[in-house]
């Protein structure tokens, strides 16, 4: 087993990792850039270290330090949570140099996952299913224009180096062709610094549906279930839940078979997710593959009852998938929502700042996975999630009543998050339904959103007057005498003051 | 204790006596006996009736927010007998108007030209922060007076972006 981990990450994702290290009794380091110190993952290792400025390229993607602090700390192996190097082969070689084990796939899995063109001309090869289309980038407007009269609109546009919906475009119709094809390329070129372009046939209104994959370095590989990840904003996921429910026993079997023969064709080890587009029909079809772990890994866990970091670990340290396929149950039902710092009155602007108020749920079925506590200020440069609530329950109907009762008891004040959106999904028939495509969010929010139940008005009133008398100390309570001058600074009141305040009353 | 109290737009009259361990209110003239406690900074436990609230409070310099449940009331307090009547919330700036950028970054894109005629939630700015893109819209129809910065500028919060009228 490894001496020592360092997660090349922040925010929920590296407590998460820093957690389950602390539960195999190994060491953790953290990193931080210059606006993380105060961060909850640089509280909760067990070491940490500095890496450099705010800017991403600087500190977080910057392999050079990373590879330091390993040295400088003695750590021999490197967890990359999602995002940043997670999915970047050079780290991945890099860290294999430096004789440091990276807790992922080979260098070579990921190089070919991450090209989709690449990807598919493996899995055609491989019998996977795929949505009809090139497995090469097109080298003119003429030539896309005959791949689409050939496969028929609508298409996608999409980028080969691709992700987060940059470089995508939809056309319906030839005429709007050759322009989607310049802006596609140019915003690739901008976002991956690679301008590949390929055609695949439009789904309409399809579903999102990824299966979670495990492989040892042994040639066992197994499936976890799938989770249901449809609801999308802007390309990002915003709630999943496994298991989908559209997928029965049968069709999670022929899903789950499909994607443990594309991680096996792509030589595949440890966690990664292989995703699929699922349209009205039900067939399935290839997308690509997140060689990392997921956000959403929790659902899995929950409904399998296996600590997927753990795992990971176990994988990455040369030991053997401890289950078989057969061994794996699935039991009950997950959903998870995102957590961000985003104002949904204001179009979801990120909304960064200071935590002022923090009220966090717990109780039955419920499962937080955060990176914020009261009195953190919640920077402007990264990636604005906060948190994962997580609900379990024995089926979907009892996951769902407990979420909307955890999301009712959580509070985030002094920064807008979208925990509202949550209460509106959750409460919605169509997804009581189950009636959910990538579409589904944004026909939600284009719906008139039922007004908050405003009949507290009064209570409100009285409470702003209750607050000025028993919790003085606070800049808003400044009107009533003098002690606003203390604003801020010294949030805690005296009791004795308090009460003389309250005696004095009379 | 006398407040003015404005919530949600709507004026109250609040006068609060500490009797017997609870609170005798007057709301508007109603009498009201409710028992209320800080159960932490910024959280009230509130008991009228037997019916129990949870009240949670939010406050900036220039903003008091009170939630009842989960939901959100815009709150004004006043004491009357003080001196120092602090105002909260923007003053309404007459016909012109002014978009603001709502946390520091970086604008991108310039989506109108000055002295255009704009509608409400028109695009008027793109500001990119927290990696995402984000357009800052026009809060109501008129002309765009002013444009006060450029593509590529980097952004305080609250900095001013551009002046409708």
């Amino acid at each position: 087993m490894f001496k020592k981990i360092l997660i090349a990450n922040r925010g929920e994702i590296a407590v998460r990792i820093i957690r389950a290290c602390r539960e195999l009794g190994i060491p953790s380091v953290a990193v931080y850039s210059e606006v993380d110190r105060a961060s909850l993952h640089v509280r909760k290792a067990d070491e940490a270290y500095p890496i450099g400025p705010a800017a991403a390229s600087q500190s977080y993607l910057n392999i050079t330090k990373l590879l330091g602090v390993a040295k400088l700390s003695g750590a021999d192996a490197i967890h990359p949570g999602y995002g940043f190097l997670s999915e970047n082969a050079r780290f991945a070689k890099a860290c294999e140099e430096a004789g440091i084990k990276f807790i992922g796939p080979s260098a070579a899995s990921m190089e070919l996952m991450g090209s989709k063109t690449r990807a598919r001309q493996q899995m055609n090869g491989a019998g996977i299913p795929l949505v009809p289309g090139t497995s090469q980038g097109v080298q003119s407007a003429k030539e896309a224009e005959q791949i689409a009269e050939d496969i028929g609109y609508p298409v996608m546009l999409k980028a080969a180096a691709g992700g987060g919906g940059k470089g995508m475009r939809l056309v319906q119709a030839r005429e709007e062709l050759r322009a989607a094809l310049e802006a596609a390329q140019s915003e690739a070129q901008r976002a991956f610094g690679d301008g590949e372009i390929y055609v695949e046939k439009a789904i309409i209104n399809p579903r999102h549906i990824e299966m979670q994959v495990l492989a040892d370095e042994y040639g066992n590989t197994v499936y976890l279930g799938e989770r249901e990840c449809s609801i999308q904003r802007r390309h990002q996921k915003v709630l999943e839940e496994s298991p989908s429910t559209v997928v029965d026993p049968e069709m999670r079997r022929r899903m789950g078979e499909t994607a443990v023969r594309v991680a096996k064709a792509a030589g595949y080890t440890n966690a990664g997710t292989v995703e699929f587009l699922v349209d009205q029909q039900k067939n399935f079809y290839f997308l690509e593959m997140n060689t990392r772990l997921q956000v959403e890994h929790p659902v899995t866990e929950l409904i399998t009852g296996l600590d997927l970091v753990h795992l990971q670990i176990h994988i990455a340290a040369g030991e053997k998938l401890p289950f078989t396929q057969e061994e794996v149950r699935l039991r009950g039902h997950a959903i998870e929502c995102r957590i961000y710092a985003e104002d949904p009155d204001n179009n979801y602007f990120p909304s960064p700042g200071k935590i002022t108020l923090l009220l966090a749920p717990s109780g039955p079925g419920i499962r937080r996975d955060s990176g914020m506590y009261e009195g953190w200020t919640v920077p402007v440069e990264y990636d604005p999630l906060l948190a994962k609530l997580i609900g379990y329950g024995t089926d979907r109907a009892q996951a769902i009543s407990r979420l909307v009762r955890a999301l009712n008891e959580y509070f985030v004040g002094g920064i807008k998050t979208n925990i509202s959106l949550f209460r509106r999904i959750l409460n919605d028939p169509e997804f009581h339904r189950g009636n959910v495509n990538t579409g589904y969010l944004d026909r939600l929010l284009q719906t008139l959103r039922e007004p908050d139940r405003r009949g507290n008005a009064e209570v409100a009133a009285l409470a702003a007057g209750l607050f000025a008398v028993l919790d003085p100390a606070s800049p808003t309570a400044g009107s009533t005498d003098a002690s606003g001058s203390s604003a801020g600074q010294n949030r805690t009141t005296s009791s004795w003051k308090t009460a003389a305040r309250t005696d004095a009353l009379r | 204790m006398i407040y003015e109290v404005n919530i949600d737009g709507q004026d109250y009259r609040l006068e609060l006596d500490r009797v017997d361990g609870l609170w005798q209110c007057r709301l508007d003239g109603r009498e009201i006996r409710l028992d209320a406690i800080l159960a932490r900074p910024d959280v009230l436990s509130v008991l009228i009736d037997g019916k129990a609230y949870e009240v949670k409070r939010e406050h900036s310099s220039t903003d008091l927010h009170l939630w009842v449940g989960s939901a959100r009331y815009a709150a004004r307090l006043r004491d009357p007998r003080s001196l120092r009547n602090r105002g909260y919330g923007a003053a309404d700036g007459g016909g012109t108007r002014r978009l603001l950028a709502p946390m520091p970054g970086k604008i991108v894109r310039i989506l109108a030209q000055e002295k255009a005629e704009v509608e409400a939630g028109q695009g008027i700015i793109v500001v990119e922060a927290m990696k995402m893109q984000n357009e800052i819209k026009s809060p109501k129809k008129g002309i765009l007076q002013r444009i006060l910065v450029t593509e590529g500028a980097n952004v305080n919060a609250s900095d001013v972006l551009a002046i409708v009228e």
